[in-house]
């Protein structure tokens, strides 16, 4: 078996139950983003992954291996920091030399890879600088040549990006993806923003008190979410409660809404995301409601509609502009295709 | 904020109360002790002023070059131990629970309170062959007969040790707390064990810290002149014993401040040496 495989993972801090029996497997060369709120136990996840905290109960693979009880240093890992953790008292070049010079790399090897890597990371020339005087994005770039200087078997990331502003982390995340591809090395990264995920994972695997909620591939996680926190925490969804009679005719918002595969008597919530509500004009089945508020972002307008004590909001692209104004009654019809059941 | 270069004598106010102190209560008195070390020396205790280097001729003797560097060799000895020690303590204190710290740090406080006096009658007393540890160690079965450890160069470097440890900790304290534990983390995820982390990391990033606490205990230990006389023999009797031998039970003061001034000149050049090795290993 091969991958990261964990196995019934759980952690305990005093009474507190931090990750509550998770079990992931990861395949070789895969990109994964353990996502969720702050306090989803995301990061000590990925701390018991990297030997820094050890499982309550449960265990973990590496390639066949089981790590559980592995020192950190014999895990042959290369992990970055929410703070990077760069070392203070060392140029660019011996921070990203120092896994090499723990295992005793001669002078000369030291140095070319160290030149390998400055030029993977677009900073060739930068060995002798002072890790202070870099920039955040430069400093990032070390952080992360300095994990890869061994070629782990594993690369972790926690929170790598958040210190950057807006523009510089949209691009590291393409090109972290990008490298990440072009070496094929499993990469776990946590992260609690959502686009960050979207944008690199192979798989998505959204967290929320300790336990894995939902871990599939971006677009699954996007168009199928499991349940109601992974809707409305992926990207912006309306939840709308509906129920079915037991003829098993499902109504949302008072109107009947056909094609949606329920069972009799159910109950439950539908998710739909914005750009999949139809704006109409009321009457013939749509569900009724009344302009609330309508958003023009340029790229995309947003309108809110009130309907039976809901708020639903509709997104549409400039060239669709829905003709309405606020106060206006609209119909809203939803697609069964669209529209998620979620359980419960 | 701007800071700007001070522009009118007004501006240098708020520097007039720390010169005035270090006038009164430091350049006067040391000028004084210049001043006293060149005079000449009369019967009886008294002393004429003069212009004589005879103090400082009597000074460069191979007893008293024996001193001085007995002396510095003892207070390099505890500060490199009072460093030793006190870096692997104060790393795990700083890693414990907030409440142990607590509990250490007034602990290692409460010993600054303890008179040097009460230091050295309290370890001559633990290292007696009466009541000392050995007692202990009998009892445990490790050593066969009590022994007394006083005096001894042993016994007066543990209590210059103990009496200088609470400082260093104090010292080192606050720049472990402020050291970042993801980097002694880093470093294990990077292969380095966790011994080995601490000594490629923890310690050199704390090098500019180190250095300065060594520097502080060096010169605390150098003015010790109570817990030699206390615990050692006379050959571990260190110059400031025998300044104040000269002082006050020979009334010899023009020799006594000849051998201070000595000593402040020694002890700032080596200061001066270790800052500048410092900056120089810096800058490499």
């Amino acid at each position: 078996m091969s991958g990261l495989n964990l196995n019934n993972v759980t952690k305990q801090f005093g009474t507190f139950t931090a990750v509550n029996d998770v079990s992931l497997s990861v395949p070789d060369g895969t990109f994964v983003c353990l996502l969720g709120p702050s306090g989803c136990g995301k990061t000590t996840l990925m701390r018991m992954i990297a030997g820094l905290d050890l499982p309550t109960h449960g265990s973990i693979n590496l390639a066949g291996h089981d790590i559980t009880e592995v020192p950190t240093h014999k895990r042959e890992l290369g992990m970055v920091f929410q703070s990077l953790a760069l070392f203070p008292h060392l140029t660019v070049g011996e921070n990203i030399a120092y896994s090499l010079r723990i295992r005793g790399v001669g002078k000369e090897e030291q140095k070319k890879r160290v030149d390998e890597l400055l030029a993977m990371i677009h900073l060739p020339g930068f060995a002798d600088r002072s890790v202070s005087k870099l920039s955040g994005g430069q400093r990032q770039r070390v952080a992360i040549a300095r994990a890869l200087a061994i070629s782990p078997k594993l690369f972790l990331l926690d929170e790598p990006l958040s210190a950057l502003d807006a523009k510089l982390r949209e691009a590291m995340q393409v090109e972290l993806r990008q490298l990440q591809q072009r070496l094929g090395i499993t990469t776990i990264v946590v992260t609690h923003d959502q686009r960050e995920a979207m944008t690199m994972a192979d798989t998505v695997v959204v967290m929320n008190g300790g336990e894995i909620r939902q871990a599939a591939p971006p677009v699954e996680i996007y168009r199928r979410p499991a349940d109601s926190f992974v809707a409305d925490f992926i990207g912006q969804t309306n939840l709308i409660p509906f129920s079915v009679d037991g003829a098993g005719r499902a109504t949302v918002l008072g109107e009947a809404v056909e094609g949606l595969s329920v069972s009799q008597g159910a109950k439950g919530m539908l998710s739909v995301r914005p750009e999949d509500v139809q704006l109409t004009a009321p009457g013939h089945g749509a569900i009724t409601g009344t302009v609330s508020f309508v958003r023009d972002l340029g790229g995309a307008i947003e309108t809110f509609v009130e309907a039976g004590g809901q708020q639903i909001v509709a997104v549409s692209s400039p060239r669709n502009r829905p003709e309405v104004t606020v106060g206006q009654s609209v119909g809203i019809r939803l697609d069964p295709e669209t529209s998620v059941v979620l359980a419960k | 904020m701007r800071r700007e270069p001070p522009q009118r004598l007004g501006d240098y106010g708020p520097l007039f109360f720390p010169a005035g102190m270090l006038t009164v209560f430091f350049v006067v008195p040391f000028a004084t002790m210049i001043a006293v070390s060149f005079f000449q020396r009369e019967q009886g205790g008294f002393y004429q002023p003069a212009f004589v280097l005879d103090n400082y001729a009597r000074f460069l003797s191979l007893f008293f070059g024996r001193v001085l560097g007995f002396s510095l060799m003892l207070a390099i000895a505890v500060a490199i131990a009072c460093v030793v020690i006190g870096i692997p303590f104060t790393y795990l204190l700083s890693r414990s629970k907030r409440k142990i710290q607590i509990l250490w740090l007034v602990a290692l406080l409460s010993i600054l309170s303890l008179s040097e006096v009460m230091i050295g009658f309290a370890w001559s007393t633990l290292f007696s062959r009466t009541a000392g540890l050995t007692n202990l160690f009998v009892w445990l079965g490790l050593m066969t007969q009590p022994q007394a450890l006083t005096p001894s160069f042993g016994a007066v470097m543990t209590a210059m040790t103990y009496q200088a440890f609470p400082y260093t900790v104090l010292v080192l304290y606050p720049a472990l707390v402020r050291l970042d534990p993801t980097l002694t983390e880093a470093a294990r995820t990077l292969g380095a064990s966790p011994v080995k982390a601490f000594f490629t990391v923890v310690v050199p990033a704390l090098r500019n810290t180190i250095l300065a606490t060594l520097i502080m205990v060096f010169i605390f230990a150098l003015g010790s002149y109570l817990l030699p006389q206390l615990l050692g023999r006379p050959q571990h009797w260190t110059l400031s014993v025998l300044i104040t031998d000269q002082a006050i039970y020979q009334s010899n003061m023009p020799f006594a401040a000849a051998m201070a001034v000595f000593l402040v000149l020694v002890t700032l050049a080596l200061v001066g040496l270790a800052l500048y090795a410092g900056r120089q290993k810096e800058a490499a």
